[in-house]
């Protein structure tokens, strides 16, 4: 379970506070654009560390950890794969920086197929569709293996269907290797599509996460504003 | 927006500033020994303020030609596709790692008395065309720079991901001010800023073409200080002008180059949409005609004279080629060793010092730290080492960061979650980010390393001679013709170096 | 095999042995000196096969090399030496006298320098192609005022020990009208280059019709090339004096071979490989005994030159005559 304890973080004129427990396996943060959301994947990741508070995993404090050593994977919006190196390369980073090994081979090939991406490692990603390398991508947090998945406004460059499609997919896949997500996104179809629950980061807050059907069916009054303005 | 602040700040960038200092170090002690062994500082005349200001205005004018027209130049070659176009933009690189001697006798057997173009204007009736003067100095220094210019410039158009421009022709959009003019501000005050710093040191260049006095610059009253005076204090002070003059200049333009602002794109063949139209491919063909003209024919007419000169070379030219080629490929392995950690801002202004110190007082103050220690001799191969490394380093700098910096924005985050850190990162991520500048670098490097005279001739014992300095003794030697021949094969040793690194990165391009 | 071995490292053994036991001269020397067209190969063969001793040059800078290491130089001997820096030099307390008789000297001035030995000789002068100008001047007043379509390369005073030549040769002929002289030659004057080779190889390549050289340059021409097409203009007004000379390091370790080296200079072995290895004339060598090439050579009839004393003075100001003249 992820818990934010009293966050904040302040730049120049833009302030975030979050202070709240995120617990269900598939959790969507929505709200306005510049509002904070991947302010907050970015701290939770380990890429920016807040002006005050504790990030903590099941009880541990994680804040102070470098990126890597967190139980988190991530899949950005973009690069999401090294563009010299092979499918097969790339993935082979979720597990280790030397050449892998058989049995590191053949957890590969099986991600790839898990993803629908079977004999196609030897390939670079420039030689790959836009869904496939969503994919790959998927295949590459999937082979990482750790608790948390964040998603940070994954495959917005794809076109509605091939969006619900890979979602569905990660949905799937990270439900069948018990992996909890966490995803940004700007389309509150999407989290009524995947997520279990919802919640709203908007005017320099995260509130608390709520089950997606009661968010969206009694709206409050930020979500009616967000919704009306979107 | 707070997107903005995140990615950079997480990552490493082992110990740049240590680094930094190290170089710093490196130029600022041998000017502090000769300063300390002169016992201060000299006074300045108004012949040393006249050649300052000489310095100044023709650094800027020649910079500013440079880049100018390095502008349409590049923009034709990254958007034209034609056979050969690989081996031109290799081709045009050339003048820049010519030495200076070399290349003064291309241009005036081009441009001067008896030159192409004075042959082709007598042929027609027309007045006759002096190279000599300020003018002459200014054309030299175009020469020289252009192709680095044009390469500094290219290489940004070529980072700019073909998705933006796929994008752009989607969109029917001005692909000029979308995509262009927001390089252009990154790349340009920076190649200004190299170009700037090198002419400021001019000395030969001025000294030949100048026409006399008139194109006095700093160096040139260095040396005067130095040899015919032996004014230690007055060399120092004209130094440090010198070298306050440089990194103030490439300060002020530095800061003004506003940071990388593009995102990474994915290894494809560079498609453009724009530049297909018939004036737009005209007037592409005429600059790249214009620059090939311009730049190549000097080469060729050094070809032409050197090739009679080959035949009748003496031993001593080919031990000395020989030890110029293993100098070079030494002194590129230690300058890429010390560049890629100084890859940042903090790295490449101590980078800049090592262009803006003459390189007499910088040779002198070394001699004078190392002679107590050992034999000057012992110390010549790691010495010369070191200056080529300090002179290429403000190039391969200036060419590395803004890839270095865009690898990092675009691929520090999947790096950082991946845990790759330390040499990892440099061998899975950056290095391979970098083929491209890195083999340009290294083939610049080894080229000008080639093309060096030595600020050594104090640590020289005579039997180590390398092919610039014997190019120099055959011409000593009323040896025209072989000296001649000698440019040549300084010239295609220089440019062979050259073309294998920079094959080995330009693969792709 | 391994007896071989064993024989060929002995052999070495001895060598090194023989080496380290051969006394050491070591002469710093200009970086032409020692190239194999230089007259650097010749003395040394010559000289070893006198002393039993290795010979080992050191080329590059000279006086300036000399003045950094200064008491911790190696050189017991430096050759080539020229007369702008022998005051400097002198001064510097780093030189010893050569103790030898000059009289044999065959130069066109008188010389009583009791440190510095000349070993050659030579005059500026400004060398043409017969081809291009039919009609040289014929005085130093005839080429002031040449007409202005004359190109003329000339070194840099201030970068090149011809170039001051130049300078002191038109302040002996002009005087306090030096000025007025250089203003004159200035539109003639296509470029001043950095050093002595720049300026030659402008002048071969055609770039210029008359060059700043010496009164010997065209002896390389007839005798290397057997062309005979170049020669030097001579001025009734004379011509200055170019003289380059060894001298011996009072810090030598090796005092009685440095003397020997010293007395070397003067014989008639180490002068008469001067003029074909150094293209000058030699210090000690009477006329009759120079190569024909060298005989046949047109010389002037009066030869300038200012001591050290004298040209220190004057400098500066000769320097600024030129500089001023050409700078408008």
């Amino acid at each position: 379970m992820l818990e934010l304890r009293r966050i904040a973080y302040h730049q120049e004129d833009f302030h975030l506070t979050a202070d709240t427990r995120i617990s269900a396996g598939f959790t969507a943060l929505i709200g306005p654009s510049g509002a904070g959301k991947s302010t907050l994947l970015n701290m939770i990741a380990g890429f920016l560390a807040p002006t005050s508070g504790q990030v903590l995993w099941d009880g541990q404090e994680i804040s102070g950890l470098p990126p890597a050593k967190r139980p988190v994977s991530i899949l950005f919006q973009d690069n999401n794969l090294f563009p010299h190196l092979t499918v097969r390369a790339n993935l082979a980073l979720a597990m280790t920086t030397r050449r892998p090994d058989a049995d590191q081979l053949a957890r590969i090939e099986a991600a790839l197929a898990q993803v629908g991406l079977g004999g196609m490692g030897g390939r670079r990603p420039a030689a790959l569709s836009g869904g496939q390398q969503g994919r790959a991508a998927l295949a590459r947090v999937l082979l990482q293996d750790r608790p948390l998945m964040l998603l940070d406004e994954p495959f917005s460059a794809l076109g509605p269907a091939l969006r619900s499609e890979m979602l569905d997919l990660v949905a799937r896949l990270a439900a069948e290797q018990g992996i909890r997500v966490l995803m940004v996104s700007h389309a509150p179809e999407d989290a009524r599509r995947v997520a279990d629950e919802v919640a709203l980061v908007s005017q320099g807050a995260l509130h608390p996460p709520q089950p997606t059907q009661g968010f969206f069916a009694t709206p409050s009054k930020q979500l009616q504003a967000y919704l009306g303005d979107g | 927006m707070a997107q903005r602040a995140l990615p950079l700040s997480s990552l490493p960038r082992s110990g740049a500033g240590l680094w930094a200092l190290l170089v710093a170090g490196l130029v600022i002690g041998p000017v502090t020994a000769v300063i300390w062994r002169a016992g201060g500082l000299g006074a300045l005349g108004p012949a040393d303020f006249d050649a300052l200001w000489f310095t100044l205005w023709q650094a800027a004018v020649s910079a500013g030609l440079s880049v100018a027209l390095a502008v349409p130049v590049a923009r034709a070659l990254s958007r034209q596709r034609f056979p050969g176009r690989g081996a031109l933009i290799a081709l045009l690189g050339a003048p820049f790692i010519l030495p200076v001697i070399v290349a003064v006798l291309g241009l005036l057997a081009v441009f001067g008395g008896n030159g192409l173009v004075n042959q082709l204007t007598g042929a027609l009736g027309l007045p006759r065309i002096d190279i000599y003067g300020y003018h002459g100095v200014i054309l030299a220094h175009v020469f020289f720079n252009l192709p680095l210019a044009t390469r500094l410039i290219l290489q940004g158009w070529l980072a700019i991901p073909a998705e933006r421009f796929r994008l752009a022709a989607s969109l029917g959009a001005p692909v000029g001010r979308l995509l262009e003019r927001p390089m252009l501000r990154r790349i340009a005050p920076g190649a200004f800023a190299v170009i700037f710093v090198i002419c400021l040191t001019s000395f030969a260049v001025a000294l030949t073409l100048g026409g006399g006095p008139r194109a006095t610059t700093v160096e040139l009253a260095i040396y005067q200080a130095f040899k015919f005076d032996f004014d230690l204090a007055k060399a120092a002070t004209l130094a440090l002008v010198q070298l306050a003059l440089g990194i103030g200049s490439a300060l002020a333009l530095l800061l003004l180059s506003p940071p990388d602002g593009f995102g990474a794109g994915l290894d494809r063949l560079q498609a453009r949409w724009d530049g297909r139209s018939r004036p737009a491919g005209l007037c592409d063909a005429l600059w790249i005609g214009f620059a090939a003209l311009f730049l190549l024919t000097p080469l060729a007419m050094i070809v032409l004279a050197g090739l009679p000169g080959l035949m009748v070379l003496p031993v001593e030219t080919w031990q000395a080629a020989l030890r110029s080629v293993s100098v070079a490929l030494g002194a590129t392995a230690l300058t890429l060793v010390l560049a890629l950690p100084l890859a940042t801002r903090a790295g490449e202004l101590a980078g800049l010092l090592g262009v803006a110190v003459s390189g007499l007082v910088l040779g002198t103050g070394l001699f004078l730290i190392v002679q107590p220690l050992m034999r000057p001799a012992e110390a010549a191969l790691p010495v010369t080492l070191l200056v080529n490394a300090l002179m290429a380093l403000p190039f391969v700098l200036r060419i590395l960061r803004p890839e270095l910096d865009a690898a990092r924005a675009d691929f520090g985050r999947l790096a950082a979650t991946l845990g790759i850190t330390g040499f990892a990162l440099w061998r899975i991520v950056l290095l391979p980010r970098l083929r491209r500048p890195l083999g340009f670098a290294a083939g610049l490097t080894a080229a000008l390393s080639m093309g060096d005279l030595g600020v050594i001739a104090l640590f020289a014992d005579g039997e180590h001679a390398t092919l610039p300095l014997q190019l120099y003794r055959l011409m000593a030697a009323y040896r025209m013709e072989a000296a001649q021949g000698a440019a040549l094969l300084l010239l295609t040793l220089s440019l062979g170096l050259f073309w294998l690194f920079d094959k080995g990165g330009r693969a792709n391009a | 095999m391994l007896g071989r071995t064993l024989a060929a490292g002995m052999i070495a053994a001895t060598a090194t042995m023989a080496a380290a036991e051969t006394p050491v001269l070591t002469v710093y020397a200009g970086d032409y000196f020692k190239s194999e067209w230089g007259p650097g190969p010749g003395i040394e063969a010559g000289f070893e096969a006198r002393c039993g001793c290795d010979l080992v040059y050191k080329t590059g800078e000279l006086l300036p090399r000399i003045l950094l290491e200064d008491e911790r130089t190696e050189a017991d001997v430096v050759i080539g030496l020229t007369s702008d820096v022998t005051k400097k030099a002198r001064e510097s307390g780093l030189f010893a006298p050569h103790g030898l008789d000059t009289s044999a000297l065959t130069l066109p001035v008188a010389w009583q320098d009791d440190t510095f030995l000349p070993f050659n000789y030579g005059h500026t002068a400004f060398v043409y192609n017969k081809e291009k100008v039919a009609t040289p001047p014929a005085s130093f007043d005839d080429l002031l005022n040449a007409p202005d379509d004359l190109r003329l390369v000339i070194q840099d005073p201030r970068s090149s020990i011809s170039g001051l030549a130049l300078v002191l040769w038109v302040h002996a002929v002009y005087g306090d009208e030096a000025e007025a002289a250089w203003a004159k030659l200035a539109p003639k004057i296509v470029t001043v280059t950095k050093g002595w080779s720049e300026s030659y190889g402008l002048f071969t390549d055609g770039e210029a019709d008359m060059v700043l050289s010496y009164t010997t340059s065209p002896a390389y021409h007839i005798i290397a090339e057997e062309d005979d097409t170049k020669a030097a203009a001579i001025f009734p007004e004379g011509h200055y004096f170019m003289v380059e000379l060894a001298a011996k390091l009072a810090t030598t370790d090796n005092p009685e071979l440095a003397d020997q080296f010293m007395a070397y200079v003067l014989t008639e072995d180490f002068q008469s490989m001067i003029p074909t290895s150094n293209w000058s004339l030699p210090s000690a060598l009477p006329q009759e005994k120079w190569p024909e090439g060298f005989r046949a050579l047109p010389m002037p009839e009066k030869v300038l030159f200012y001591n050290e004393d004298e040209a220190a003075a004057l400098r500066d100001e000769a320097i600024e005559a030129w500089r001023s003249a050409l700078s408008r």
